[in-house]
């Protein structure tokens, strides 16, 4: 095993814990694989709580259809060389009416990501579904139960939730109740990257520095990934040395300049760097407590 | 890189400032980025109290709810780390009526940090936290004595809260105190020294969280290991998952499983990054034993001397719920990886927490703190609090609701049942009612005073007996008349009532009768006791409903004339809840048909459940 900071020992083997209660627990987990690298970290800690057996639940993926190619390639080529039980699901109304991030705005995340999210929730009867936020993300996140009861239509009430006390997680449901569970909620992203770094996991290349199509709009650097991508007139795509720190749908997720082309790399600017890393997420940018209000809705 | 991870917890009333000291310490160890900094400022003038300045406050008050009303609610957990350490704070709100967010944020402490305002001095506030620290075993305190310049720096004033603390501390038990004067809005001593208060010669508060030792996990040197998760992914397999919770293992040593009294020894330790010889406290690992034993979750693995197995115990409860804690009321009870039944059978005494004293009290209720008796359905493994977190720490989960309602620190186990040991006999309850030619069974006949329960059960009991069967019937009034002639009608009594009720119910059920019982039952929490008193189909929830109107037209016994006059207190439907049944397995709508009809559609129903032929 690699040298790592001890504290990550007890923040895995706390995150080890939650998951092992959710599937000693829950009558039917789901695990919301996003890709992402705390996707990545979620799954790697899900395979060292079960080892030698292998999770026991399947992993769930909420394909947008506008995720960054490189992404679904790592996601299939990772499920394969893993043997996850790996099952997608994208909203097939969202779908059969086109919605995009281009012509929906709000409306967008709304449907191909919440409403698509509940819809998988639903019709696989999950009770249960794991997801890698972390309370460190933003300050409604700071407040939720790393066991977080859902009421009916998967809406979070803040002000009922239930005491967490010690590490005695209450995974029991009133009818019509699910859950969220957070193993990495006491992680911070500097701790999902040097957790990486140690456990040698791999991520999407996405995160590493590399000179890609990019324009510039509400001074984000946006990165062109397919020939979907719609120019402002006068728009060309620029070359630019960049990077993603907070991977969703390409054409909304910003990347930051940078030159950090590997994991030691990416621990070293995470130390120095002062912007945060939801600041790429157009998203949340609309008012301070637009995420608290999506919560309450059922986003994840 | 930071060493170790230290987990603190904050408290202090809404007005100390406590939010602006976490927003400062956030602030000073780099935890704030740029555009987050940004959208304070931002907000500073929107919301911000601070005049013309960064308001703090508002990095850490989360939820917009609490933002607008300017007033911390729940419990939130920020991160910030120092090149020697990590923090992760459990920041709770002050005010009284949320006790139990402070024992949330203290039960996994190992320090927390006390906010007095300098202006104030010690309020109740105050004493209620350390209280409450304490009582979760914390042992060491950081007192931050915040707003200093509000009284312009003054040493007498710091001394003065000091004395006052020390007096408070003999009361509390084994408690480290460390008292630092600060200034959070302009940061003195937070993370430099004060060049306003040169008198003060100790540490920062950073400096002292520096340095603060982890509380060392209780329990020495003993092994004990909560088994999480069987894991078995084929025949050739078969190991325990769990977190060694003290102690040390190697492969070689001998273990016991407690419960079940079996021994086998350790073959080996199983982690993904390969086998290990051995595994210390904290460390999560799948063991594998050299022979077959039962094991299943809940069971605690554990080297001599062992932990104690008991079904009587004596705790601390924290109460959480709106709904009061009564005697006799049963909730789950969940105890490191083991979940079982636990039933009040007692409440002593409550904690009032400004005194420090206790008070002889019957019920509990939310944000009180009481000395508890608990009756387990099945043995636990479980320490006192004072030697393990892990096996002394449980909860309470309301059965209906499924809520977390109370916390529990045990004080002490009891021998109790331990030694009253189930004599198994010979003619069992299938025997005797095979005998009589029919299933034993509980008919619970629930509803409102007046509704027809005894009328309905009376038809009832004598088609039985005209058919050959042999029955029993019990009323709640004629019941209250003998067996329960010492209980009133509070919420309390009517839960123990209950309880004789249900265990009288169940000894007929083993004479193997068919049991009538009569009796308003108002509480679904007490039906689900009854109900689980016998077992799988035994119990035939019959509910007989009448709108209340109809109830007090009637008004066989001149009650609800009484109740309405105000002459009868605590009647239900009246200024006492009735819980309706969700799904029992008969209704009978009293407006719509005879008691004859009804009866018959009992019997009718008796014959499809099988308990008559």
């Amino acid at each position: 095993m690699t040298l790592r900071p001890s504290h990550l020992n007890d923040l895995e083997a706390e995150s080890i814990y939650i998951l092992r209660e959710v599937a000693a627990q829950g009558a039917r987990p789901v695990l919301l694989y996003s890709i992402g690298k705390d996707s990545s970290a979620l799954l790697h800690l899900a395979r060292k709580a079960f080892f030698p057996a292998r999770p026991p639940f399947p992993f769930l993926h909420i394909d947008t259809t506008w995720k960054f190619r490189d992404m679904i390639t790592f996601r299939d080529a990772t499920a394969k060389r893993l043997g996850l039980d790996l099952r997608l699901h994208t909203n097939p109304e969202g779908l059969r009416q086109g919605i995009n991030p281009f012509d929906h705005g709000g409306a967008y995340t709304q449907i191909m990501k919440t409403d698509a999210l509940k819809q998988a929730l639903t019709e696989g009867k999950y009770d249960t579904a794991i997801g890698g936020a972390r309370r460190d993300e933003e300050r409604s996140r700071a407040k939720e139960r790393i066991f977080s009861v859902r009421g009916p239509g998967h809406t979070w009430e803040p002000k009922r939730q239930r005491p967490e006390l010690w590490h005695l997680y209450n995974g029991n449901l009133a009818p019509g109740e699910t859950l969220r569970v957070f193993p990495l909620s006491n992680w911070t992203e500097l701790d999902v990257w040097t957790y990486i770094q140690a456990e040698a996991i791999d991520v999407v290349p996405l995160y590493f520095a590399a000179v890609r199509p990019t324009v510039i709009r509400e001074g984000q650097i946006i990165v062109i990934d397919d020939e979907r991508m719609r120019f402002h007139p006068n728009e060309r795509p620029v070359p630019r040395l960049v990077r993603f720190r907070s991977l969703g749908c390409y054409p909304l997720s910003a990347a930051v300049e940078s030159e950090a082309g590997t994991v030691a790399e990416i621990v070293a600017e995470m130390r120095t760097t002062k912007m945060s890393e939801r600041a790429g997420r157009l998203i949340d940018q609309e008012q301070g407590a637009s995420m608290e209000r999506k919560k309450r809705e059922g986003y994840f | 890189m930071p060493e170790s991870l230290l987990r603190v917890l904050t408290c202090g009333s809404v007005d100390d400032g406590k939010s602006t000291l976490i927003g400062r310490l956030l602030f000073e160890c780099g935890s704030i980025p740029d555009d987050v900094m940004l959208a304070l400022e931002r907000d500073s003038i929107r919301f911000g109290t601070v005049e013309g300045g960064v308001d703090y406050a508002l990095l850490v008050d989360g939820l917009e709810a609490e933002r607008e009303q300017g007033v911390t609610i729940d419990v939130a957990y920020r991160f910030f780390e120092t090149p020697r350490r990590r923090f992760i704070l459990a920041d709770t709100p002050g005010h009284q009526q949320y006790t139990r967010n402070m024992a949330t944020g203290a039960s996994t402490a190992d320090l927390a940090i006390l906010l007095v305002d300098a202006r104030n001095g010690l309020l109740d506030q105050t004493r209620r936290h350390a209280a409450i620290a304490s009582l979760l075993g914390i042992r060491a305190v950081v007192l931050a004595i915040n707003k200093m310049d509000l009284v312009g720096f003054d040493k007498t004033v710091f001394d003065g809260i000091v004395a006052g603390f020390d007096q408070l501390r003999s009361r509390l038990g084994d408690l480290s105190v460390t008292a630092i004067p600060i200034c959070a809005r302009d940061g003195d001593n937070v993370t430099g020294s004060s060049a306003r208060m040169p008198w003060y010669t100790g540490t920062t508060l950073l400096a002292a969280l520096e340095n603060a030792e982890p509380a060392s996990r209780t329990n020495g040197n003993k092994f004990r290991f909560p088994v999480q998760y069987v894991s078995r992914p084929d025949q050739s397999f078969r190991g325990y998952a769990g977190t060694v919770s003290s102690g040390t293992i190697r492969v070689g040593d001998k273990l016991n499983n407690v419960a079940s009294r079996t021994k086998a020894k350790v073959a080996r330790i199983v982690t993904m990054d390969g086998d290990l010889e051995t595994a210390a406290s904290g460390r999560p690992v799948t063991l594998v034993l050299d022979r077959e034993i039962d094991v299943s979750r809940g069971d605690v693995l554990a080297a001599d001397p062992s932990p104690t197995v008991a079904d009587q115990i004596n705790a601390w409860v924290v109460w959480m719920d709106e709904t009061p804690l009564f005697r006799g009321r049963a909730y789950q009870f969940m105890l490191g990886t083991k979940m079982v039944t636990g039933t009040i059978t007692d409440i002593t005494n409550r904690l009032d927490i400004d005194t420090l004293r206790e008070v002889g009290v019957r019920e509990l209720h939310l944000n009180e703190i009481g000395r508890v008796a608990i009756s387990l359905s099945h043995p636990v493994v479980c320490e006192p609090y004072s030697q393990s977190r892990e096996l002394g720490g449980f909860i309470l989960v309301d059965r209906l609701t499924m809520g977390t309602v109370g916390a529990g620190m045990i004080t002490d186990v009891r021998a109790g049942r331990t030694n009253v040991y189930w004599h198994q006999m010979d003619v069992s309850k299938q025997a005797r009612a095979a005998l009589n030619r029919q299933k034993p069974a509980v008919l619970w006949f629930t509803g409102l005073s007046g509704a027809g329960k005894s009328t309905i059960a009376n038809v009832v009991e004598k088609q039985l007996l005209a058919q050959g069967h042999h029955t029993m019937t019990l009323d709640g009034d004629n019941v209250r008349h003998g067996l329960n002639r010492d209980l009133g009608f509070t919420e309390a009594d009517r839960v123990e009532n209950i309880r004789r009720i249900a265990e009288v119910a169940k000894l007929f059920v083993e004479a193997g009768l068919i049991v009538l019982v009569s009796f308003i039952s108002p509480y679904r929490n007490e039906r689900v006791l009854a109900r689980e008193s016998v077992e799988d189909g035994e119990f035939v929830e019959i509910f007989v409903d009448t709108p209340v109107e109809e109830c007090s037209r009637r008004d066989p016994k001149g009650l609800y004339q009484k109740a309405y006059a105000g002459q009868l207190r605590n009647f239900t439907g009246v200024d006492a809840p009735y819980e309706e049944p969700l799904n029992p397995e008969i209704r009978l709508r009293t407006l719509e048909a005879s008691p004859e009809e009804l009866a018959a559609q009992v019997i009718e129903d008796l014959r499809d459940r099988g308990v008559i032929a």
